[in-house]
């Protein structure tokens, strides 16, 4: 109740943003690209591999169903060719529309180190510093947890993920973990901006400073001088390993979390399990200037390709999330009620939530409820 | 007499020579523990630990030492001489929860042991405990963690003032000597299966380094299934489905996350057993929660993580029915809600144990006692 008061408050208060205030879009000063060609926007989408095509197959589908006014670009990336032309054109095409959809892009990890992972290239070229996940218990979806309601906010571009490695003396491998001070200091900064928005009472910073006192050490220290800034919000801090068996045991003590990039990765996959698995959690990478929509957990799910056994969820709500980027909030929230409704229902849920129901049932459940509720839609089914 | 001790010397040499887990022969003599009882409410769980040892008649004879740095000639700090024989002499010991210092000058003495007994695998069985309920059930696995390098090696520099490096560093020798142990100790335990749990999408040469080291013992124990598992992908299946793992085996940051996550799961640091195994033998088996100064010297503890770890130490030195007698009575007095109801849930959500109104230490040791007396 007091989450929901205090959102009315700041509504009320900065009135040309209200309708960003009540909903899951990102921080009330960014401005969405500007619709061009007839106030139709365009966005890249990356298939990526593995159940990513079909999956954002329905994603268009649904789009065209619903007269969303977005456009496409497909920018297919192959994951076993070893130029990187092809994730640079990827790049140059989410510079050029400002806002990308992207499944997963494998990676080959016995190729030798010079081929990079595809993903992270793209989060380093284009700067999506802050990756943001909202955990939810989900009505209708069975867990042994309930009431779980964690942001996840995970520095993106840094930490153990700068893949500079060498090897000294043969059989010795170093592998560096670099932090820095501006991007500890712009990631806590964004954490505690959203945690203002959203209306959040507490802030957690997982590190592991008491090992690695100087690298986590130093990004606890920005965390702490951010905090200051920001009376009116909590902010505790807790180690890596005690986070974890915290969350298998009590979920529901976390708010917001902020982390570098590896805790990040457990912090966010363990959440992703707690309300229900990688089918059900969509992600957002945010940059300065750019956008990059895609589930949480970043699985490719190669085993369950094309078999018709995905779960869309994710990705539809990863869509979901890109359209209150783009400012069409009445979209998103005519889809994510859509979408909910069909959750709720036990017989519409896929295999990994325990149901029997093919992804085409549940998209086409989906373009029904929202046919019920919303406006003229394109086809009648 | 000296026959039988110069044989159960030359076995317990061809023991650490072979391998560290294979089980050791006694005659008629003792096995001599060295136990470190630590620090806060390590004396009272250690004493109860042994109580307990004495009514099962285990042949286990102990030794008590401290372990409280000293600094030694050169200036480096290091543990006391005495400390350092009885663990070489004995190659088993048992520790209670160690103070970590602030402001002592000397660095932990968990660190400390590490390095002097170069204990380089970290094993920790998880499995549920019946009577203590949590969401969790059915959980039987084993994690086994690189416990001298990779993320922890303490290497960090400046480079330049808001920019800090740290480096994670996995060698050869390092993995190849934990991916033995891993498949010995799934071979020894009769576990079905070792997966290697890496990053090397990320990082490509360190994970992949320790990834190949894995691959390659991995040919010589063609008896145990070997597989290897992403990082995110093991914490999203841990926390939907446990019953999937078995041995997980994996470098030194991820094996912390994922061996507290596991303890987690099956009810916290207080009911979680350990155990360290170094070079040359040594094995040091430890109870993983914190000191609770505030409950110290109240009779209150809850003693259940240093005799589980106790009880992974008589399995270790080859004592399996002894071992499986005070694992039953101690798996008996916890389904006993008299004495375990309050004490551990508080135990499981906090690292230290509990402080619970009841002697709580003595009624445990007197559940414990009676199902020796039937047996």
């Amino acid at each position: 109740v007091y989450r929901a008061s205090s959102s009315m408050f700041l509504c009320k208060l900065c009135s040309p943003y209200w309708k960003q205030c009540i909903n899951d879009s990102p921080i009330s000063a960014h401005q969405p690209p500007p619709a061009k060609y007839g106030g139709r926007h365009t966005v890249t989408l990356i298939p990526g591999d593995g159940i990513g095509p079909e999956l954002l197959n329905h994603v268009r589908e649904l789009f065209r169903f619903c007269c969303v006014p977005v456009d496409f670009e497909v920018v297919t990336v192959d994951s076993s060719v070893v130029s990187e032309d092809e994730i640079n054109n990827a790049v140059t095409a989410i510079r050029r529309n400002g806002v990308a959809l992207k499944g997963n892009i494998e990676t080959n990890h016995n190729l030798p180190p010079s081929h990079k992972s595809r993903n992270n290239l793209l989060r380093t070229s284009l700067d999506l510093y802050a990756n943001v996940m909202h955990c939810q218990t989900l009505p209708g979806v069975q867990t042994r947890h309930k009431d779980i309601d964690i942001i996840i906010i995970r520095e993106n571009t840094e930490g153990e993920y700068s893949s500079l490695e060498h090897e000294n003396v043969p059989g010795v491998v170093e592998s560096l973990k670099i932090i820095t001070r501006v991007n500890s200091l712009r990631i806590a900064e964004y954490a505690f901006k959203l945690a203002r928005e959203k209306g959040r009472r507490r802030v957690t910073a997982v590190h592991k400073a008491n090992i690695m006192k100087l690298g986590d050490g130093l990004f606890l220290q920005c965390c702490k001088e951010v905090a200051a800034g920001y009376p009116d919000i909590a902010f505790d801090n807790m180690i890596v390993d005690n986070t974890t068996m915290q969350l298998v045991s009590k979920p529901q003590q976390f708010d917001v979390m902020v982390m570098p990039n590896l805790y990040g990765n457990v912090v966010s996959n363990v959440c992703a399990g707690l309300v229900g698995g990688p089918g059900l959690v969509p992600g957002a990478n945010y940059g300065k200037n750019y956008a990059v929509f895609e589930t949480a957990t970043r699985n490719t799910g190669k085993s369950i390709a094309n078999k018709n056994v995905a779960n869309p969820t994710a990705t539809l709500l990863a869509s979901c999330l890109m359209l209150d980027h783009l400012g069409l909030v009445d979209y998103a929230s005519m889809i994510r009620k859509a979408i909910f409704k069909t959750l709720s229902e036990t017989r519409l849920h896929t295999a990994d939530i325990g149901g029997l129901a093919t992804t085409s049932e549940v998209v086409q459940s989906i373009m029904r409820e929202v046919q019920k509720t919303g406006p003229l839609t394109s086809e009648y089914i | 007499m000296a026959g039988n001790a110069w044989r159960s010397t030359v076995s317990r040499v061809m023991g650490a020579v072979k391998s560290q887990t294979q089980p050791r022969t006694f005659s008629r003599g003792m096995q001599t523990v060295t136990i470190i009882p630590g620090d806060g409410i390590g004396p009272e769980i250690s004493s109860a630990v042994i109580k307990i040892f004495e009514a099962a008649k285990v042949p286990i004879q102990w030794e008590e030492r401290n372990v409280t740095a000293i600094k030694g000639p050169g200036g480096k700090w290091m543990i006391p001489p005495e400390a350092k024989e009885s663990m070489d002499k004995s190659k088993i010991g048992l520790k209670g929860p160690l103070k970590t210092p602030i402001a002592a000058g000397h660095p932990s003495m968990n660190l400390l042991l590490r390095k002097t007994f170069d204990l380089y695998a970290n094993v920790r069985p998880c499995v549920s405990i019946e009577g203590y309920k949590t969401p969790y059930t059915d959980v039987d696995l084993v994690t086994i963690r690189e416990n001298t390098e990779g993320e922890y090696s303490g290497i960090e520099h400046v480079i330049v003032d808001g920019v800090v490096q740290s480096i994670k560093l996995i060698t050869e020798d390092a993995s190849r000597r934990i991916a033995e142990y891993a498949f010995e100790y799934a071979r020894n335990n009769q576990r079905a299966s070792v997966t290697a749990v890496h990053k090397a999408n990320i990082m490509r040469m360190s994970d992949g380094l320790f990834l190949r080291k894995c691959r390659e013992v991995a040919e010589n124990f063609k008896d145990v299934k070997f597989t290897e598992m992403y990082l995110d992908t093991v914490c999203l299946n841990m926390v939907q489905d446990p019953t999937k793992f078995d041995v997980l085996v994996m470098p030194n940051l991820y094996g912390d996350i994922l061996s507290d996550l596991c303890a987690g799961l099956i009810g916290g640091l207080g009911v979680t057993p350990s155990g360290n195994i170094g070079a040359n033998g040594v094995a040091i088996f430890e109870s993983v929660h914190g000191t609770a100064p505030d409950i110290a010297g109240k009779d209150m503890a809850n003693p259940t993580a240093l005799l589980l770890s106790a009880v992974m130490m008589l399995r270790h030195m080859g004592l399996h029915g002894h071992a499986k007698k005070i694992e039953t009575a101690c798996f008996d007095t916890i389904r006993d809600k008299k004495v375990w109801s309050r004490a551990v849930q508080y135990t499981a959500l906090k690292k230290n144990p509990v402080s619970e109104s009841v002697t709580l230490i003595l009624l445990f040791i007197g559940i414990c006692l009676s199902k020796f007396n039937v047996v």
